[in-house]
């Protein structure tokens, strides 16, 4: 058939089965919008900012595991999506980014709204094409979500000048089944005789540890995570990102790792002799001092990215492959009973962890009488059943809801982990609501994060996407106010934010419901209503302890042992493990 | 340690800044670079020099292959080697005879005149980056007026080769 290039857009996204396009119109993408106004089979959400759009689609993708496809004009539209983008270049997330250019004669003459997007985006993508003939249109979007979605994903832009959607020019069109490209072959398969290594590796075991990350959900490998874990008997932690790849509720579950992950994590970690690090690429976050890290351990690492492995930590064994596909051949390489692991030495080391777990390092004052932000999202895991879809901004709401939303499945905790994005949390609510209209979507928030994203309130409204907002309102930014607390004694610049909305009155503005909460005892009442509101979006105020710390915190620069500890908890806190 | 890093790169705009993007960004270092199209008009050959731990070293060429316009990668400097670099320096002369003494100073090392003008000689020179540096030592500092270098170009001897 013979279309325009803004028809061969929209055509393509159609036929490579794009729901929604998240976006923001503008002059160098007009022809496109005129394309998507005369269909209806490609949805297009109208965002209030460009880095909505990208968060939003980012959530849809993190939630869906489809890639998460943008539609910006040139210029600022291009520049405000960057931080989107960088957002999901830091975790791996698929997206497509259509980028519209001013038309090709005119780039590089600063022309109206020209940016070299390309340019710009470069350092924050997995890759980008300019189109530069209407023909080259359809291959390039073809190997844009190739490329999005194979092997370690991540966001891809397609920069689209204005004269490749003339409408006044039609070529023939057909949709590329295909795509080739001869410099990119990502790994699937993992190295067999590296496989046998590693297993041997593991039945020599005495302290085990398995230590893992984002990867295990971006490869959909988490029921392979769970018959290995199972089956070896080890210990297992997640970090930020990859929590939910394996049930918070398992018993062999220890927790999150790493700068506030728990006591017995941390502990395990460095007390360990052998760790299994599975999709997860040993950040600072989760290392702490590189030079102190596991210290006793071999380490086996998995990961599909060899450029992961050996890093920032070197590893004894490396297996670069696609986890889902290493999971599969370590279990078959395991045998059909258990694991011949020494279940003596296991059954030791399981008593050292428990004795580690009993010193319950994620208590809190429950007997306070203001709202303490734990007591919020424990209760918000009870009453969605844990069912719920959980998406964060960035600062200590975000921490507590990894320490305390006990998340069972994959897909469903949908947070910022690596580029830390603070504004991502109510856009991403959306684009996972999108996904799944059916289930719960709570944001779980902070004044000060909210507040860099609050215009797509409107757009809840417009779609009816009836998220709940988890205001935890402790009037402070409240991770860079714990951090002057311990290593600037107490000096909190600029960390306290004076002129503060009435969220109430501002979500009831944008059309939704507002419940203000200051007392623990109205928190579990609130809940309910705002959840009994299927079809509303519901802001939930809640007005928490400012002074609250997250516990345990290894500092910057230290050890997994050195931990500090919430003042509740009993586990031995020595001197040099006292911050700062 | 030095290492001389070849590649093949699909002959497409912008290939060659993701490649130096990615040396600024992760703070590599590059000590040359140098880039041409090959017989084959789709691929273009870079060559590049840097220095760096074993480690580093390790992280650029992963790194370097992760880039979705890079074919292939060799690191000549595993294997024997060829490399040579061109370059051309441009020596103010007082008279005949330190031209004549340019000229001596040039010819055991492969260099040749390739420009008298005036009070200046031209001497164009091939060889390894060393070489190249021994010849601008042995020449009195303040008589050089301009020096260009191509930055080193390499290929492995024998068998092994870098082509896709």
């Amino acid at each position: 058939m013979e279309l325009n290039g803004s028809e061969i857009l929209v055509q393509f996204l159609k036929d490579e089965g794009v729901e929604y396009v998240f976006g923001y119109p503008g002059g160098a993408v007009l022809h496109i919008y005129d394309a998507l106004f005369q269909q209806d089979d490609v949805r297009h959400v109208l965002v209030r900012h460009e880095q909505g759009a990208t968060h939003a689609a980012d959530g849809y993708a993190r939630a869906s595991g489809k890639p998460g496809v943008v539609l910006v004009t040139s210029g600022p539209g291009a520049t405000n999506a960057v931080t989107g983008i960088a957002t999901a270049y830091l975790d791996s997330i698929p997206l497509v980014v259509i980028t519209g250019q001013v038309a090709t004669p005119f780039i590089g003459s600063d022309a109206f709204q020209e940016v070299d997007s390309v340019g710009i985006t470069r350092p924050c993508v997995k890759h980008n094409f300019l189109v530069k003939n209407r023909e080259d249109l359809a291959a390039t979007l073809k190997k844009a979500f190739y490329v999005a979605t194979s092997g370690r994903p991540g966001p891809v832009v397609v920069d689209v000048p204005k004269d490749v959607t003339d409408p006044g020019i039609r070529i023939p069109y057909e949709y590329p089944q295909e795509v080739s490209l001869r410099s990119y072959n990502p790994v699937t398969k993992g190295h067999p005789g590296q496989i046998k290594r590693a297993i041997k590796l593991l039945r020599a075991a005495q302290q085990p540890m398995i230590y893992t990350g984002g990867g295990v959900v971006l490869s959909e490998a988490s029921d392979e995570l769970i018959a290995l874990t199972h089956k070896l008997g080890f210990p297992i932690t997640n970090t930020l990102m990859g929590l939910g790849a394996y049930p918070a509720t398992d018993k062999q579950f220890v927790g999150m790792l790493g700068m506030h992950g728990t006591y017995e994590a941390n502990m395990a970690m460095h007390e360990c002799d052998v760790l299994l690090a599975i999709g997860a690429r040993f950040d600072d976050r989760v290392t702490g001092k590189i030079a102190e890290f596991c210290p006793n351990a071999k380490i086996v690492h998995v990961d599909i990215d060899p450029a992961s492995i050996s890093k920032n930590v070197k590893v004894d064994i490396p297996i670069v492959g696609d986890v889902k596909h290493v999971l599969t051949e370590l279990i078959r390489e395991l045998g059909s009973r258990d694991g011949n692991v020494d279940s003596a030495a296991l059954e030791k080391w399981w008593r050292q962890i428990n004795e580690w777990k009993s010193h319950n390092c994620l208590q809190y004052d429950r007997d306070s009488d203001v709202i303490k932000p734990q007591f919020v999202i424990e209760k918000l895991y009870e009453i969605t059943g844990g069912e719920a879809y959980v998406t964060s901004d960035v600062g200590q709401h975000q921490m507590w809801a990894a320490q305390f939303y006990k998340f069972d499945k994959p897909r469903r905790w949908i947070n910022s982990g690596g580029l830390g994005t603070m504004g991502f949390g109510l856009p991403a609510a959306l684009g996972v609501k999108l996904a799944f209209p059916d289930s719960d979507v709570a944001c779980v928030t902070g004044e000060a994060s909210i507040q860099m994203c609050i215009q797509e309130l409107s757009t809840a409204m417009q779609y009816m996407l009836p998220v709940k907002v988890i205001n935890l309102n402790n009037g402070y930014m409240g991770m860079v106010r714990q951090w002057q607390e311990f290593f600037y004694e107490s000096r909190y610049s600029h960390s306290y934010v004076d002129a503060l909305p009435d969220f109430v009155k501002l979500a009831e503005s944008y059309g939704h419901i507002g419940i203000r909460i200051e007392k623990p005892a109205d928190v579990e009442g609130a809940l309910k209503e705002a959840f009994g509101h299927k079809d509303r979006l519901v802001f939930l105020d809640f007005l928490t302890d400012k002074t609250e710390n997250v516990y345990p915190m290894i500092a910057a620069g230290k050890g997994h042992h050195e931990m500090h500890m919430t003042p509740e908890c009993k586990a031995p806190q020595s001197s040099e493990r006292e911050l700062a | 340690m030095r290492h001389i890093l070849s590649l093949l790169m699909e002959n497409e705009s912008g290939a060659l800044s993701r490649v130096a993007g990615l040396f600024s960004a992760r703070g590599y270092n590059i000590e040359s670079l140098t880039v041409a199209p090959t017989e084959d008009p789709t691929l273009s050959r870079m060559t590049l020099v840097t220095r760096g731990s074993e480690q580093i070293i390790e992280q650029i060429i992963k790194q370097l292959n992760k880039l979705v316009d890079v074919v292939k990668l060799i690191d000549l400097t595993e294997g024997e080697h060829i490399e040579r670099e061109l370059m051309l320096i441009k020596i103010r002369t007082a008279d005949e005879n330190q031209r004549a003494e340019i000229g001596r100073l040039a010819e055991p090392n492969g260099g040749t005149l390739v420009d008298e003008s005036g009070d200046t000689v031209t001497v164009e020179l091939i060889g390894s980056g060393d070489q190249l540096d021994a010849f601008i030592n042995s020449v009195e500092r303040s008589s050089i007026i301009e020096t260009v270098r191509t930055g080193a170009s390499g290929i492995s001897r024998g068998t092994r080769s870098l082509r896709i």
